[in-house]
Formats: C-alpha cells, sequence, structure tokens
C-alpha cells in the first residue's frame, strides 16, 4: 500500500573507524514528504542506503508501517527508490523498466500491462513505451524512474538526489512535478539533497544534517525563521555573521557590544539562548539579509549598526548591498533591499543598519563553526 | 582558420600545421597524418599477412582443381580431425566461460586491492610463454607426474592412469592458457556496469540471482561474447599445447597443418586445410558478430 509510516530509531553506522551516523531518531508519518539535507559527508546517504537495505545499520531499528525491516533483504522492503543517476536498465525499453517491480510481484500480463499504461499516463510518456532509455532526455529518464518507483505502490519512497543531474530550469519543474505526484498519490517520500532551495520548496519537513547527526528538524518556515545552530541558519539561505561580545540584558533586549564605540540592543528570540548562560563572553549575531533596512547614519535608532556602503549589485527583483561596519572594514555584512529606481545610497555612504523586530539571532561564539 | 589568424606566417610553416591539424584543437589529427600512421602496419599486414594468405589459397588450387578440397572430404581422418577441433574449441570456450565469469565479476565487484590481486593472477601467467605453461601441464599428468603418483600413493587409484595425450589432457592444459582471454573482456564490461543497476533491481524486488539473471548477465554480454570469441578463434588454431599434450587420437588442424608441411611436405594439402580453417574462423567471427548486434539494447552498454 501506497503511503505508510517511517521510522528510524536510534540508527547508527559505523566503517571503520568512521562514524556515519551517529544516533539517528525520526519519525517520518505517512503521506510526509521529508528531505534530508546536508553537506556531502554528512551521512545522509548513508541513512538511505540502509533505509534501502544495502547496508547494515551498526545498531538501532528501522519500521515501515509498523513491521520492523532492519534485517530484511532490499527485495523484501517492498520501497520505490529513485537514484541518482536512474539506474534504468540499458537492455529494457521504457515499459518494460517499469513493468520490472511488476514482473518481480508476479502480475499477471493484464495488470502488469494496465498498471503500466497508468504509470506512463501519469508521468506522461505513453508515447515512449517502446523506446530504450538512452534514447531519451535526461528529464524523460527522470520521469521513467519515477514511474518506476511508484509501479508497485511502495510504502515508501526514497530519492538520492534525482534532480542533481538536471540543468537549473527543468530542475525546478521536476521539482513541482515531484510534489504534485506525491500529493496526489499521498505516497510518503524520504528526499536526500544538498540543495537547501530544493529541499525548502518541496518538503513538508526537513532534517538538516551535519557529521552524522541531525542538526535539526522542522517545517522549512521554522528552519528558516528559527535556526537552533549558526550552521544551520548558514546552510538555510543566506546569512549575516557579526561577532560581538555579551554586555547583558534588561527584560528580554540583549546589549551586544560589537566594536569600540558600537553597542546594539537586540530582544533575542528566546529559542536559542538560555538568558544568563552567556556571562561576558563573546556572541556571535546572526541576520539575513532581506531582514535589514538601510536608513541614513543616524536615523536608526539605538537597534541599529553603524555602517559604510562598499557596493550594491542589482539582481533584477532585489538589490543586494554590501556593508562593511563602521571601523570594521573586513566585517561585510550583505543587505538586501527591494530595487529601486535609483540606488538610495552610494559607496562610501555611512549608513545605519536596522534588524527587523525578531530578526537577530544570537549564538555563543563557542557554538560550532557554520561549514 | 589557420591562414587569417596567422597572416604572416611562412607558408612552409603554414603547410606543416595544416598536415598536423585540421583546426586549432589539437585533439584531431588531418587525415593525412592518420595515413602516414598507420601506413607502416598496412604494408606490414599486406606483405606479412594477405600477401601469404593470397598465395597459400592460390596455393590449394594449384593445377585449377578441386583435387585437394575432394580428398579433404572424402578421407574420413581429416574430417574427424575438423569435427574434433571444432568439439575441442567448443568445450574449451565453454569451460573458460563457467570458470571464468565468476572470476571476472569478482574482480568487478571487490575493493582496488584485491582486484589487483585477482588481476595479477589472472595476467601473469598471459606473460608466461605458452611452452613453460604446457610443460607444466605434462609434469603434471605425465604417467609418472605429479598428480597419477599422488593417487596412487593416497590409494585412490591401484594404477597410474593416462591422462597425458588424451583429449581430455588438451582441453584441460587449453582452458588454462585462454582462461584470462575470457575473464579480461568480462571484467572490462562488468567493470563499467554501474553498482546502482544491481541496487535497483534488488530494490525492485529481485533476490540476489534473480538480480543477476535479469540485469547484470545480460548486461555483461558484450564482454561474454567478446571472449567467447576470442577463445574459441585462439582455440582452433591452437599448435603448441596440443601438440605436446596431445596425442594421435586427438588431433587438431594446426596440428594436421603442420605435419603436410614440414614432416609430408604436402604443401597445396595444407594450403587446401588452412584456407578451410581461415573460413571456418571468419564465418565464426561473423556469426558471432550477428548475434551480438541482435538486441539493441547490448548496444548502449557496449
Amino acid at each position: 500500500m501506497i503511503g505508510q509510516s517511517l521510522s528510524l530509531v536510534s540508527l547508527e553506522k559505523n566503517y571503520t573507524n568512521i562514524k556515519a551516523v551517529c544516533g539517528i531518531s525520526l519519525d517520518i508519518k505517512a503521506g510526509e514528504f521529508v528531505s534530508i539535507l546536508g553537506p556531502s559527508g554528512s551521512g545522509k546517504t548513508s541513512i538511505l542506503t540502509m533505509i534501502a537495505g544495502f547496508e547494515m545499520p551498526t545498531a538501532g531499528r528501522i519500521v515501515i508501517g509498523g513491521r520492523d525491516v532492519t534485517i530484511l533483504p532490499p527485495n523484501h522492503r517492498d520501497i520505490g527508490m529513485v537514484f541518482q543517476k536512474y539506474a534504468l536498465f540499458p537492455h529494457l525499453t521504457v515499459a518494460q523498466n517499469v513493468a520490472f517491480p511488476l514482473k518481480m510481484r508476479r502480475y499477471s500480463k493484464k495488470a502488469k500491462r494496465d498498471r503500466v499504461d497508468e504509470m506512463l499516463e501519469l508521468v506522461q510518456l505513453q508515447s515512449c513505451a517502446d523506446r530504450y532509455p538512452d534514447q531519451l532526455s535526461g528529464g524523460q529518464q527522470q520521469r521513467v524512474a519515477l514511474a518506476r518507483s511508484l509501479a508497485f505502490e511502495p510504502p515508501v519512497i526514497l530519492m538520492d538526489e534525482p534532480l542533481g543531474a538536471l540543468d537549473k530550469k527543468l530542475r525546478e519543474a521536476m521539482q513541482f512535478e515531484i510534489k504534485r505526484l506525491q500529493q496526489r498519490l499521498g505516497a510518503t517520500v524520504v528526499y536526500v539533497t544538498h540543495d537547501q532551495e530544493e529541499a525548502l520548496t518541496m518538503s513538508d519537513r526537513v532534517a538538516v544534517m551535519s557529521n552524522g547527526t541531525i542538526a535539526q528538524i522542522g517545517t522549512p518556515v521554522e528552519l528558516y525563521k528559527q535556526p537552533r545552530s549558526p550552521f544551520v541558519a548558514n546552510f538555510i539561505g543566506k546569512i549575516n555573521f557579526i561577532e560581538g561580545r555579551y554586555l547583558g540584558e534588561e527584560t528580554g533586549a540583549v546589549s551586544i557590544r560589537l566594536s569600540q564605540d558600537s553597542v546594539v540592543t537586540a530582544r533575542h528570540t528566546g529559542q536559542c539562548l538560555e538568558p544568563g548562560t552567556l556571562g561576558n563572553q563573546g556572541v556571535r549575531l546572526a541576520i539575513r539579509p532581506e531582514r535589514i533596512k538601510l536608513v541614513a547614519r543616524g536615523a536608526g535608532g539605538t537597534a541599529a549598526i553603524p555602517g559604510v556602503v562598499n557596493t550594491s549589485v542589482f539582481v533584477g527583483s532585489f538589490s543586494i548591498f554590501l556593508v562593511h561596519l563602521a571601523g570594521q572594514p573586513d566585517q561585510v555584512i550583505q543587505v538586501q533591499i527591494a530595487a529601486q529606481a535609483a540606488p538610495p545610497f552610494l559607496s562610501n555612504d555611512e549608513v545605519d543598519l536596522v534588524p527587523d523586530e525578531g530578526a537577530v539571532h544570537i549564538f555563543p561564539a563557542t557554538a560550532e563553526q557554520a561549514a | 582558420m589557420t591562414d587569417s589568424v596567422h597572416p604572416h606566417m611562412p607558408i612552409a610553416k603554414k603547410l606543416t600545421r595544416s598536415f598536423f591539424r585540421t583546426s586549432s584543437s589539437a585533439r584531431s589529427l588531418s587525415p593525412a597524418l592518420s595515413v602516414v600512421l598507420v601506413l607502416p602496419l598496412l604494408a606490414v599486414f599486406a606483405f606479412g599477412f594477405i600477401y601469404p594468405v593470397a598465395r597459400l589459397v592460390a596455393l590449394s588450387f594449384s593445377g585449377f582443381t578441386l583435387a585437394q578440397y575432394r580428398r579433404l572430404l572424402e578421407v574420413p581422418l581429416y574430417m574427424d580431425v575438423f569435427a574434433g577441433t571444432l568439439f575441442v574449441a567448443l568445450v574449451v570456450m565453454l569451460s573458460c566461460l563457467v570458470l571464468g565469469f565468476p572470476v571476472a565479476l569478482a574482480m568487478a565487484r571487490v575493493k582496488n586491492r584485491t582486484t589487483v590481486l585477482i588481476g595479477a593472477c589472472v595476467v601473469i601467467p598471459l606473460w608466461t610463454s605458452v611452452l613453460i605453461r604446457t610443460y607444466a601441464w605434462i609434469v603434471l599428468l605425465q604417467r609418472n607426474g605429479i598428480v597419477n603418483s599422488l593417487m596412487v600413493s593416497t590409494g585412490i587409484f591401484d594404477k597410474p592412469l593416462t591422462m597425458i595425450h588424451t583429449q581430455g589432457a588438451v582441453i584441460l592444459a587449453m582452458t588454462h592458457v585462454l582462461l584470462p582471454y575470457m575473464i579480461l573482456p568480462i571484467y572490462a564490461v562488468l567493470r563499467t556496469l554501474p553498482a546502482d543497476y544491481a541496487r535497483a533491481a534488488r530494490n525492485l524486488g529481485a533476490g540476489p540471482v534473480r538480480a543477476f539473471l535479469t540485469v547484470t548477465l545480460p548486461l555483461s554480454l558484450p564482454g561474454v561474447f567478446a571472449g567467447c570469441v576470442m577463445c574459441f578463434v585462439l582455440a582452433l588454431g591452437f599448435y603448441i599445447t596440443p601438440a605436446l599434450v596431445g596425442g594421435p587420437g586427438s588431433m587438431m588442424i594446426s596440428t594436421l597443418i603442420g605435419q603436410q608441411t614440414t614432416v609430408l611436405m604436402d604443401w597445396p594439402f595444407a594450403a587446401a586445410l588452412a584456407t578451410v580453417l581461415l573460413i571456418i574462423t571468419l564465418a565464426l567471427v561473423f556469426l558471432f558478430r550477428k548475434t551480438l548486434s541482435f538486441s539493441r539494447g547490448l548496444h548502449s552498454v557496449a
């Protein structure tokens, strides 16, 4: 049956002297689209190969729809999988490829033919049924791989960077295509990628991986607005980091000294720091480029950070200003503002950077370095 | 385009340029240079192979009669030798396939260092002379050889068996000698198959054996065919091993041809034998190629 729950219970994988996955627990609801996002080497592919059954976990359990599949061989798991390079069988036609899992499951001839037709219609490739994979474009091959993985209505579908080999335009179109199919069929999808944009646009939830552990899991909005570590903040979207020193706080407003002559107060958002844990130590402020306003020097009030415009770049729907902090020419902040007919500031203009309410994330400086 | 780019270049230099390459890209050689590069080989091939073969064929028809060929067909012994040769070649090819495929598969599947180790085991015998490898089999199989004395002393046999100078010995020794020619082409194909194919098959519901039979094996067929052609054709014309290990009852064509030329000095008949062997070989290679291009899917892999 398509669309079942998947649970990973303290899953671990050790290779000789490398810990690839260190005790991951993850509950995925039936019909949910969960992305596993992380830089290469973060253990995301190891998780996928363990779910698929190509590798045995060192410890932990994998449960699909209440059935423990940890020690089952891959062919008894009924998991659909879309491989990075599709892995379509080159000696079989498109129809034969899609029929392969049905043949293995001993479908009757008629049931097989009907199902193949249905799947090819789903991905709009009826006309290519008798072609061989190497006669198709990358996008078409991708759709065949999708149809093949869906044909036997697997409870869980794994996708291993399935769009990595496509160009940008096609990739975006396929993102919507995959999302559309997943919602229409109610499939449970685990999607592995290193492309944060892909993860954000497609997923119900995203698990950000770092060094074999889940750094944070949540909806795309949660991850974007409330990153729990500098790593996550930096990996999801763009973010500016500013080093500073914690001075003290009053009713939630934290004072931070950025340099000899600039102190900012920021209302901390509460999710990343325990009040009073910082003492007199270094902190890192993190602010998204689109959540900063630029105003003329002196107009910014107490929350403002004084800076000097280096340069600005027109990117179409918005402009990016590169601003360095007053007195710290190597501390450059990106500010993203709506494009205007004439740039509001020129190079070397003195400005104030005004972060939006709740836009400043404060992390201890000792927190892991952003990758 | 060299002309427009270097208008002042001396003519001679321009000519050398255009001789060596067709475009500014250094990758493609001009047709003229390609011909020059192939010429020595062509010359050797023409004088060393085509000319003698043509002479040989002509010799077999000397006196403008088909007498030599008629003799070949009429004397049962010669037909027996041909049939025997084809049989031995076929058995050798099949045993090479059965023994070689697992080795090639292992070589393609295991990690780097083990591949090198297996590869060395396969290739190093190739560097040893066929003569030496054949003599090794004589040492092993002869009446007072290692195998016989071992069998007799352990009481498995009462008295030494006749193993040398039999067809079995010829097949055994030839399989040993030709095994690398089967393993290497299969390995070359298997190595280029992404592991994802087998994984995808397993993922889609095939057990290990089924995944092998439905995906890995069909995709390795180009290598299997190449290996089979090579083994079969080499086995057809094998001379040293059958001559040393085989006996009068297991004579192969090349031995017969050798006899006719060096002992009996019957050159026209030897030429007829050689011509028939050549035709059989070419026909088989052609047939194999036909089979190979039978499935379009195979082409995309090869």
